[in-house]
């Protein structure tokens, strides 16, 4: 399938190419939102149970539409600009929220094949964009030309940088034992069932042989490290510093309302779903299946999204179970420890392909 | 000088927010002016007053029990605890016995006062480090309460049970069963909350070491209730000067050690497990008996009286048009109220009204002291802080 594919594209002429890719994009971007505007209702619900309340529950049956009534509401509401601020970085700064959380959706592979754009330095490519999306937060908390916001953006940055580091080391090891920094191969590398996953992978009969039993416990760690990463990446509780309520009211948000706000969410929300699928990729197999017999018949995608669904639900359940960090605690968190556990991982991890004559 | 220049000639100004009084952990209408180095607290400037209802010189204008009410409205975490000081003012003047079963009502709703703000309390509390889950759980019991505030009284929050003779209505003994019941159930929630919290790393590491006061610095700064104990100094008013029955029941008084915001949490818990044993005792020592004293120049005659006798009639009429008569003198009652000392000093001219009442309430002391426990400490600090100091507004501005 996936060469039929390949022929596919490359024999289209580059107008038929680009108009193909432009409604792919577009259907993508689409089904993406729909997915999410679900995942958000999904996360207030989880949320809502552990607080025993019923959560959204009058738009629609089960409240399943409360995702578009709150569409709605925010699209039709007044944009409330401040006057001292500036401007057009007022507005652009969501714009760049939202823009950057969907440009990393281009490399994520969600069945195989099925991918916007299969580039070789994918993993690269979600790093360099994440990095980016950062700038959202600063222009918008800049740009406001307030006190609250002006925090929230400083806060936001250090944490985002701190934590991007040990993402970045964390991802790497998962880099050396596949051996590529494509995010299909990445994938493809973890094939055959549970036991190959990067956060389970106890089968000594693959290429590593008996280090996997050493792997398993660094990489299982390196699982963890890399979710709780993902939280401080994301803004999520327990590090939901740049946008403490306690604190801060909003963060970078307090001046920002209607649509310009609901950019900055979806863009976060989207950016959760994202390290979702980054995290299911990278360490739970992607879209093949735990365990390989009879279950042929079910698409990989339904496994793919299975994972992230998972992975969304243990995001919603932290943020309703824990307290949030000091900033001073994140950030000795991230630099203190973090950053020296999965540097010491990248160590080990390397020394182990390079002896046991792993894929690279 | 333009901002460059300011900064060339390293004009470091500190940089001052407005923590309140639309903020979310501000806790009502407190405004905090915080000079900030950095995220490290240099100046805590506490500004009150955005709720002040000049309930003291109201007061001064209104009969004795038409004053009640006021009290209620002051800390509306625990309304009849506040009552409780003013009716202990005015009997402690007029010399009135009050019966027996009216002082276990009084204890029992006292204490469930108690639990109803410290469950706030706690809740909040960690809610202003982050956590937002156990205030939703916490308020479930706290609706119970109210719902047994609402079916002794009729009023949810501003009750005025207390009177001065004895409380109100006596208990209905459906509703004197059901506390009894709630009494076997609630320790099971709150040690359901305190899974949430008390072990938790993360509520540890924002409270322990956070806002600690010395033994010294507590006495200094006039602190009561909680932030005494928690700073290890055995002083309750049930136990040091005990009023209605506390002397009879078996309670302890849980202290803490080192005096921060985590002791102070773990205090709060504790109290509220000894309030239900005392709850438990005064349900089962409780005696029959009448609530309210049987003397009609305070109290109102019975609905039946009146219908037959003449002098009922008239006591009824000259009770609710005028009011009883104080005698002349001056007065400090306290009660021990869940944020502390509450007190109140009664001047009375020998009139139907108040001459003077000023009410000292213990989160004043306390919201003083914020400058004193903040400084040096990070911005996230004030309100994990704020919430242990257990502020509410109704009685600092009053």
């Amino acid at each position: 399938m996936i060469t039929s594919l390949i022929f596919f594209w490359s024999d289209l002429s580059p107008m038929m190419w680009f108009g193909l890719k432009l409604a792919q994009v577009a259907a993508f971007v689409l089904i993406l939102s729909v997915i999410l505007a679900f995942l958000i209702l999904m996360d207030r619900k989880v949320w809502a149970a552990v607080q025993m309340r019923r959560g959204p529950n009058v738009v629609g049956p089960f409240g399943l539409l409360q995702s578009f009534a709150d569409l709605l509401k925010f699209v039709f509401k007044e944009i409330i600009i401040p006057a001292g601020s500036d401007k057009s970085l007022f507005i652009l700064a969501p714009l760049i929220t939202l823009v950057m959380a969907f440009l990393a959706w281009a490399v994520v592979p969600i069945a195989p094949g099925w991918v916007m754009s299969d580039i070789n330095v994918g993993v690269l490519y979600v790093l360099a964009i994440s990095s980016l999306g950062v700038y959202g937060i600063i222009i918008g908390g800049w740009a406001s030309n307030s006190k609250y916001p002006f925090m929230g953006a400083l806060r936001s940055t250090a944490q985002m940088i701190s934590y991007e580091v040990s993402i970045g080391f964390i991802i790497l090891t998962v880099v050396f034992l596949a051996g590529s920094m494509n995010l299909s191969e990445i994938v493809s590398s973890q094939a055959g069932g549970f036991y190959n996953w990067n956060m389970f992978r106890f089968n000594p009969y693959n290429t590593y042989g008996w280090w996997n039993l050493l792997l398993f416990p660094i990489m299982f760690y390196m699982g963890i490290l890399f979710f709780i990463s993902a939280l401080a990446e994301t803004n999520r509780p327990p590090f939901d510093l740049p946008e403490a309520e306690s604190e801060l009211v909003a963060g970078f948000m307090v001046e920002y309302s209607s649509t310009p706000y609901l950019l900055f969410m979806f863009g976060e929300y989207l950016n959760m779903t994202l390290m979702c699928a980054m995290f299911t990729i990278l360490f739970l197999g992607g879209w093949g299946a735990p365990i390989e017999i009879g279950v042929q018949f079910i698409p990989p995608v339904f496994w793919f999204m299975g994972k992230c669904l998972f992975m969304f639900f243990m995001f919603a359940m932290v943020k309703a179970i824990v307290p949030r960090y000091r900033y001073d605690q994140l950030m000795r968190l991230g630099w203190k420890v973090f950053l020296p556990v999965s540097l010491m991982s990248v160590v080990i991890v390397s020394t182990i392909v390079v002896f046991a004559g792993g894929a690279s | 000088m333009s901002t460059t220049e300011a900064l060339l000639e390293g004009d470091d100004r500190n940089f001052t927010i407005n923590f309140g009084p639309q903020h979310p952990a501000a806790h009502g209408v407190l405004r905090l002016v915080l000079e900030l180095e950095g995220e490290v607290i240099e100046r805590v400037d506490p500004h009150i007053g955005l709720l002040h209802r000049g309930t003291e010189k109201l007061i001064e204008h209104k009969t004795y029990l038409q004053a009640l009410p006021y009290f209620d409205r002051l800390d509306y975490v625990a309304p009849m605890n506040q009552e409780h000081a003013f009716c202990l003012a005015i009997e402690k003047l007029m010399g009135i016995d009050v019966p027996r079963r009216a002082k276990f009502i009084r204890v029992i709703y006292s204490e469930i006062g108690r639990v109803l703000s410290h469950m706030l309390n706690i809740t909040t509390q960690a809610m202003d480090v982050g956590a937002l889950t156990p205030p939703v759980w916490g308020f479930e019991e706290r609706e119970k309460l109210m719902v047994f505030y609402e079916r002794a009284c009729g009023a949810r929050m501003h009750a005025m049970y207390f009177r001065p003779g004895g409380v109100h209505q006596d208990l209905p003994q459906k509703l004197i069963e059901d506390i009894s019941l709630w009494c076997k159930q609630f320790p099971e929630k709150l040690n359901d909350i305190e899974t949430l919290l008390t072990g938790n790393r993360i509520f540890k590491q924002r409270n322990v070491d956070i806002g600690v006061v010395s033994r010294q610095d507590a006495y200094k700064w006039g602190f009561s209730g909680i932030m005494l104990r928690g700073s290890g100094i055995p002083w309750d008013l049930r136990r040091n000067q005990p009023y209605e029955i506390y002397s009879e029941l078996d309670f302890k008084i849980p202290l803490g050690k080192n005096g921060d915001c985590y002791d102070r949490y773990l205090c709060r818990v504790q109290e509220m497990h000894e309030s239900v044993k005392i709850i438990q005792q005064c349900i089962d020592m409780m005696p029959e008996g009448l609530v309210m004293s049987k003397d009609n120049k305070v109290t109102p005659p019975r609905r039946s009286e009146m219908k037959q006798s003449m002098e009922a009639l008239i006591h009824h009429f000259k009770l609710y048009t005028e009011g009883f008569r104080v005698p002349e003198g001056e007065i400090y009652s306290c009660v021990e109220a869940p944020k502390g000392e509450f007190g109140v000093y009664l001047v009375s001219d020998g009139t139907n009204k108040p001459y003077r009442c000023h009410i000292r309430a213990p989160g004043f002391p306390h919201l003083a002291a914020m400058d004193y426990l903040n400084k040096g400490h990070m911005l996230a600090d004030v309100s994990a802080i704020l919430g242990s100091l257990d502020i509410v507004f109704g009685e600092i501005d009053r």
